[in-house]
C-alpha cells in the first residue's frame, strides 16, 4: 500500500444537459482528451460535442453474425451429410433450403452475443470499483445530476488550472478525486 | 403433476391415436405467441421511434421472457424421457448421433431458445442503467451489493452511453426479424406436415399476426390492473392503452381474414380432405371450440373501432381476457384437426385429463409468480429511457435557451 494517495482527476457538477453539452464542447476546444461526462440518460449530440469517433459495436456484431452463419451451415452439412449420413423421409442429406432456419437463428444469436458482450467489453464493464464512487455527490448521476471529469492522465492536466477551467465553463462543486 | 408425468410418461395425458398432439403443443404455442408482443413493443416500435413505447416496454419484455419460460416447460416435459432432453441439442455423444436438421421440430428448438436468449439479453441491457439507479438508491447492504453486481458498475459515462445506444439499436434490429421468424418456425411444426388443415402456406403470417394479437391482449390484461395497483397512471396513460387496442384491432382483423381465407382455399383447392377438415372444424364434434374461437378473436376486437371502447379501461380489460381465451382456443382448434384423419375407422375424440388441465393451470401460476417477483424487485418502467424522452432531456429544450451560444443557436434556428 502506498502511503501517499495519488490523484485520479477532478470532477464538477453541471446543472442540466444543455450546460453539460456546452461544457463538453469547451473542454474539447481547450484541447482536453481524457475528459468524460456522466449523465442519467444519453444526451443528444454529446458524441459530436466530445468529438468521439463512431462506436465499434456494429463490427463486433457483424463478426458474431458471420460466425453464427458459418457455424450453422457447417454444423448441418457436416453432421447430416458427412459424419452420420442417414436418409430420412427421402430428403437430401444437406440442402441450404432446409438449413436456413437454423442458420438464421444461429446468426442472430451470435450477432446478439457479439453486440451485448462486445458493448460491455468496449465499456470495460463490469467494473465494481471506480475512483468517482468515493465522491458522495456522484451518486446522483443515476438520478438527475450531470457531471464532467478530467483525468490526471490527460496531457493538458494541471491540478489548479483544470479546477479553474471546470469552474469557468459552468461547473459547480469542483472536487479533486483520489485514486 | 409434472413429477408424476416424468415418472409415468405422457400416457397420463388425454392423447390417443389420431390425436398424438394435445394440450402440450396448444399451451406451448399459446405461451410463445404471448411473448411476441413484448419483443414487438421493445424492438419494432423502438426502430419506428415510437416514443410512447418507453412506458410499457420494460414490463412487456418481462412478460415475454416469463411467457417463453412457460412455453419451454411444455416441450421440455412432453418428451417423455426428460433425462434425454439434451438430445435435442447437437452435442457430440458416444452414440455418434446428431439431431435431424431436416425436421421443423428441431428448427423450433433453435428458434425458441434463440428467442429466449436474445429477449433476455435485450431486457438485461435495458435494465443495466436502471439497476445502477437502484444501486445508488439502495437502503440495505444486501440490496446495494445485489444491484451493484447486476448493474456491472454502470456510471453513466458518455463513452459508455455511446456504445450502449448503438448496441441497443443493433439488438432491436436483430430482435425484429426474430419476432417474425419465431412464430413462423413454430407454424412450420404444423405446416411442413401433410395433415389437412395444417399443410398450408398461410400458416406463417397467420401465426405471427395471431401471436402479436394474443401478446398485446396479455399486455393489456397485465397493464390495466398493475397501473392501478402501483399508481403508474402517469406513465402508462390512456393513450398507451388506446394505442395497444388499435394494434389489437388490426391484428385481430388480420386473424379473422386468415380464418376466412383458410376456408376459401380449402374449397378452392378442390382437395376433399382439405375441405372436410374445415367443414369438420366448424360443424364437427369440436364446433363448440371453433365458435368460441371465432367469437372471441374476430368479433371481440371489432369493438375497438370506437374510441369510447378503446379508451375505456374496463372494456379493454374484459375484451383482452376474451382475446386470451380465443387465442388459446385457436391453437386448440388447429391441433384438433388431428381427430378425424384420413381413415374414418381411426377417428377419435380427445378429452384432456386432470393432468393436462392442472399442468396448464400450473403454467399460469409460474407466469404470475415470476411477474409479481419482477414487479417487486425490478423497475417496471424503464427509468433512464423515460428520462431520455422528457422534453427537459433535450439540450436544445427552449427552457435552456439562455444557456450559452449552443442553446441560442438552436432557439434561433
Amino acid at each position: 500500500m502506498a502511503d501517499k494517495k495519488r490523484n485520479w482527476g477532478v470532477v464538477a457538477q453541471f446543472a442540466n444537459p444543455a450546460d453539460l453539452l456546452h461544457a463538453a464542447q469547451k473542454a474539447r476546444e481547450a484541447g482536453y482528451k481524457k475528459f468524460e461526462v456522466y449523465s442519467p440518460f444519453p444526451v443528444h449530440g454529446m458524441d459530436d460535442a466530445m468529438g468521439l469517433p463512431g462506436s465499434k459495436v456494429p463490427w463486433i456484431s457483424l463478426m458474431g453474425g458471420l460466425t453464427g452463419m458459418t457455424i450453422g451451415l457447417t454444423l448441418q452439412w457436416w453432421t447430416g451429410a458427412v459424419d452420420y449420413p442417414l436418409v430420412i423421409g427421402g430428403k437430401p442429406l444437406f440442402a441450404w433450403e432446409f438449413g436456413l432456419p437454423v442458420t438464421f437463428e444461429l446468426s442472430v444469436l451470435l450477432a446478439s452475443f457479439g453486440t451485448v458482450f462486445g458493448m460491455f467489453a468496449l465499456n470495460k464493464l463490469p467494473k465494481p470499483y471506480h475512483p468517482l464512487d468515493k465522491v458522495p455527490m456522484f451518486k446522483g448521476v443515476t438520478d438527475d445530476k450531470f457531471f464532467m471529469s478530467i483525468e490526471v492522465a490527460d496531457p493538458m492536466f494541471d491540478l489548479h488550472k483544470s479546477q479553474a477551467f471546470l469552474e469557468e465553463i459552468g461547473g459547480t462543486n469542483v472536487t479533486v478525486v483520489e485514486e | 403433476m409434472v413429477a408424476w408425468l416424468i415418472w409415468e410418461g405422457t400416457g397420463i395425458w388425454g392423447l390417443n391415436n389420431p390425436v398424438g398432439w394435445g394440450w402440450a403443443i396448444v399451451n406451448f404455442v399459446f405461451w410463445v405467441g404471448i411473448g411476441h408482443a413484448g419483443t414487438l413493443i421493445s424492438a419494432i416500435l423502438f426502430l419506428f421511434r415510437q416514443k410512447w413505447r418507453t412506458a410499457i416496454n420494460r414490463f412487456a419484455e418481462a412478460m415475454t421472457i416469463f411467457a417463453v419460460i412457460c412455453a419451454l416447460v411444455f416441450p421440455g416435459i412432453h418428451v417423455g424421457r426428460i433425462w434425454a432432453a439434451y438430445w435435442m441439442l447437437p452435442l457430440p455423444n458416444q452414440m455418434g448421433m446428431w439431431p435431424n436438421f431436416r425436421s421443423p421440430l428441431l428448427w423450433d428448438v433453435f428458434a425458441v431458445s434463440t428467442y429466449f436468449t436474445v429477449s433476455l439479453l435485450f431486457w438485461y441491457v435495458g435494465l443495466v442503467p436502471d439497476l445502477a439507479t437502484l444501486r445508488d438508491r439502495a437502503k440495505g447492504k444486501i440490496r446495494y451489493y445485489a444491484y451493484g453486481m447486476l448493474s456491472l458498475g454502470w456510471r453513466g459515462a458518455n463513452r459508455h452511453w455511446q456504445n450502449y445506444e448503438r448496441a441497443y439499436l443493433l439488438l432491436a434490429g436483430l430482435a425484429t426479424p426474430l419476432v417474425l421468424s419465431v412464430h413462423t418456425i413454430v407454424s412450420f411444426d404444423f405446416a411442413v406436415s401433410v395433415i389437412p388443415g395444417w399443410h398450408t402456406t398461410i400458416f406463417p403470417p397467420y401465426f405471427v399476426a395471431g401471436a402479436i394479437f394474443s401478446g398485446f391482449a396479455m399486455v393489456m390484461t397485465l397493464a390495466v390492473p398493475s397501473r392501478k395497483i402501483f399508481g403508474l397512471e402517469d406513465f402508462i396513460t390512456v393513450r398507451h392503452i388506446e394505442n395497444m387496442n388499435k394494434i389489437i384491432l388490426v391484428t385481430g382483423t388480420m386473424v379473422g381474414y386468415a380464418y376466412a381465407m383458410e376456408f376459401f382455399i380449402a374449397w378452392y383447392s378442390g382437395s376433399q380432405y382439405e375441405s372436410f377438415a374445415f367443414v369438420n372444424r366448424a360443424f364437427g364434434p369440436y364446433a363448440w371450440a371453433y365458435w368460441i374461437m371465432v367469437s372471441c378473436n374476430v368479433i371481440t376486437p371489432q369493438f375497438f373501432w370506437f374510441k369510447k371502447m378503446r379508451t375505456n379501461l374496463t372494456v379493454a380489460f374484459i375484451l383482452s381476457i376474451f382475446v386470451n381465451i380465443g387465442m388459446w382456443f385457436e391453437r386448440f382448434v388447429i391441433t384438433m384437426s388431428l381427430h378425424r384423419d384420413f381413415l374414418p375407422s381411426s377417428w377419435d375424440y380427445y378429452r384432456p385429463t386432470m393432468f393436462d388441465i392442472s399442468t396448464f393451470v400450473g403454467s399460469f401460476g409460474l407466469f404470475f409468480t415470476l411477474f409479481l417477483l419482477f414487479l417487486k424487485f425490478l423497475p417496471a418502467v424503464a427509468i433512464s429511457e423515460v428520462k431520455g424522452v422528457m422534453p427537459q432531456a433535450d439540450p436544445h429544450w427552449e427552457g435552456y435557451g439562455h444557456h450559452g451560444e449552443h442553446g441560442e443557436e438552436a432557439a434561433h434556428g
